[in-house]
């Protein structure tokens, strides 16, 4: 009872921004990434400018891995308007790509941020916006032209607006432990706790429309399912059966939740619809059934199930019925999830003694080892299907990483103190 | 893995009763673990706590038998083997004595706590360590324990005893804690 008061109490000190801040630093970026420089927007207001937008936009591409940004000690000039640019200067600096822009305050914590993407050999505009926005929304605004930017120049769309669930723990002090549930910009500013408990917490799930997490949480001594509005703070208790209540998965729809269940005896997967509260039984299996992601048409499920002997990868109609061993590579395979086009699975390989995050051609049976950790874990897609973000262990401490869909671009993100683990990437803002 | 518990459980049944006839003292590879071995740090992962080993039954202990620090009641944590779910022989008369005092005290609820190591992940773990556990109560429940003395939980690898990456860490973290 002492718990559950000082977990509620947990609850109402909401914790705003800068709890274990992430850094990140890329270890391994591609060949022959794009040149471009990001020029500092001009400022008109009071005072000095809020955020230094330009800097926002140039560590989101230089982090991708995709850019090869100009570091502004290196400019020649420093031009915020088309007709200052000398295009001869910035081609003779082999800069493909220019970006400009200018910031502009209303005085009442308004702004409007005009940017244009130029190309240096045409010397031609290839996208320009004004965009209106506040103060606290200015990083975000940052991430939404590095977003437009990504998209013109490789064809798809950036996933720098956008924003990363994950768990941190410290260790037990006179048995005590903290886990937290967090949530950051996909640049690891701006974190914020949204769930602290003296009990564990696992398995954080985005909904589809990016504004609930599901979640397991042993608050009173056995697992329940919640799920949390991200921004009301308002939450739900799910499912609380005898047993198992673990790894929430939405469906594309966001209406159901399928989850492992262990109140019949053992693990086994379900589909419990969120409006109706009905259960429906998808695998009724003796072994070891759990870890769903639903395939993004919301036609079948994944799971991982050690009914062969050892877990693998199996796909199951999102009805029931049959399922169907999909992994045959190494003798340990868990924790699948689809990229965001449904061609791909990531998920936890066992090589060599080794577990690693691997992707898995669903077409050709194909699979690519990408990490090189030996105990990464839980892999999640990029919304954009460019990276996954994993969980790695540096030393003795949790940490996570992120690392290309081809295995090109790597990086590291860490946390100042304590364990990182299981970080999910929200879907796209709407 | 659940299919080998179920299969298994006669089989251990028979052993559990083959060493009872025997009187066989404890062996040591059972005896090296307890409750206070599980240092935070994992330092002491075969060594601290020998004392369980050579015990008897404790004719002079005059107290709730739980409370004996000599006796095979006082041995609250069973470990197992790498990915294995199966009881470990060398914990049966633990299990025995656990159970006898259970069924002797119908009114006594036990925590059953599973847990597993770091490898592997998470969501599974917690498959594993329920499966542990469960493990310890068929054992139970055919020893004559009540299905109402037993509470399963398990934790996974989200409650571990030991922090370290090596492997006495991972074998103190792969455990069912009885909680009375």
């Amino acid at each position: 009872m002492k718990k559950i008061l000082l977990f509620l109490l947990a609850l109402m000190i909401w914790q705003p921004a800068l709890h274990a801040e992430l850094t990140i630093e890329i270890t391994e970026g591609v060949e022959g990434a794009l040149p471009i420089a990001v020029v500092p927007f001009s400022w008109q207001g009071n005072g000095s400018p809020p955020e230094d937008i330009a800097a926002v936009i140039n560590a989101d591409l230089q982090r991708s891995g995709r850019f090869k940004t100009l570091p502004r000690a290196d400019m020649l000039a420093r031009p915020t308007s088309v007709e200052a640019i000398e295009f001869k200067d910035w081609r003779a600096l082999d800069i493909e790509n220019l970006v400009i822009g200018q910031v502009q305050s209303n005085g009442a914590g308004g702004y409007q941020i005009q940017f244009q993407l130029l190309d240096v050999f045409r010397g031609e505009q290839l996208v320009g916006y004004s965009i209106p926005t506040t103060t606290p929304n200015l990083r975000s605004t940052a991430h939404r032209i590095a977003d437009l930017i990504y998209e013109k120049l490789l064809g798809m769309p950036g996933a720098f607006a956008t924003r990363v669930a994950y768990i941190t723990s410290t260790k037990p002090v006179n048995g005590e432990m903290r886990v937290d549930l967090n949530i950051a910009d996909a640049d690891g500013f701006n974190s914020e706790t949204i769930v602290s408990s003296s009990e564990p917490l696992m398995s954080p799930a985005w909904s589809p429309d990016g504004l609930k997490l599901a979640y397991v949480s042993f608050e009173g001594g056995r697992s329940a399912v919640y799920v949390q509005g991200v921004y009301t703070g308002k939450r739900q208790k799910v499912t609380s059966f005898k047993g198992i209540n673990g790894a929430p998965a939405w469906s594309p729809d966001g209406r159901k939740l399928a989850m492992t269940l262990s109140k019949d005896g053992n693990p086994d997967i379900f589909v419990f619809d969120l409006n109706t509260r009905k259960l429906q039984a998808i695998t009724r299996h003796y072994a070891i059934d759990t870890e769903p992601a639903w395939s993004p048409d919301g036609r079948s499920i994944v799971f991982t199930s050690d009914r062969g002997g050892k877990p693998q990868i199996y796909r199951v109609s999102a009805f029931g019925g049959k399922a169907q061993r999909i992994t045959f590579q190494n003798s340990y395979n868990a924790r699948a999830s689809f990229s965001p086009d449904g061609k791909v699975l990531a998920l936890v390989t066992r090589e060599e003694g080794k577990y690693r995050i691997a992707v898995q051609d669903l077409e050709s049976g194909v699979m690519q080892v990408l990490s090189q950790g030996s105990l990464d874990e839980s892999p999640s897609f990029a919304p954009n299907g460019s990276m996954i973000i994993y969980a790695s262990k540096a030393g003795y401490r949790g940490v996570l990483a992120a690392v290309s869909v081809d295995g090109r671009v790597r990086q590291r993100l860490a946390l100042q103190e304590g364990d990182v683990r299981e970080p999910v990437w929200s879907p796209f803002k709407k | 893995m659940k299919k080998m518990s179920i299969v298994w459980v006669p089989i251990l049944l028979s052993l559990l009763l083959f060493v009872g006839c025997s009187s066989t003292p404890t062996s040591e590879g059972g005896a090296d673990v307890s409750e206070q071995s599980t240092g935070a740090d994992g330092s002491d992962a075969n060594g601290g706590g020998a004392s369980t080993s050579a015990a008897s039954q404790g004719s002079e202990w005059q107290g709730d038998p739980l409370e004996n620090p000599n006796g095979l009641l006082a041995t609250r944590v069973i470990y197992f083997d790498f990915d294995m779910s199966t009881v470990r022989y060398d914990y049966m008369d633990v299990i025995q004595a656990h159970a006898d005092y259970l069924a002797a005290n119908p009114q006594v609820v036990v925590r059953l706590e599973g847990h597993a190591d770091e490898k592997g992940t998470r969501e599974y773990n917690l498959g594993l360590g329920e499966n542990r556990a469960n493990a310890v109560r068929s054992l139970m429940l055919a020893q004559g324990v009540s299905d109402n003395q037993l509470v399963v939980v398990s934790y996974g690898e989200e409650r571990p005893a030991a922090f370290e990456h090596n492997d006495e860490s991972l074998a103190l973290n792969r455990r069912v804690e009885l909680i009375y």
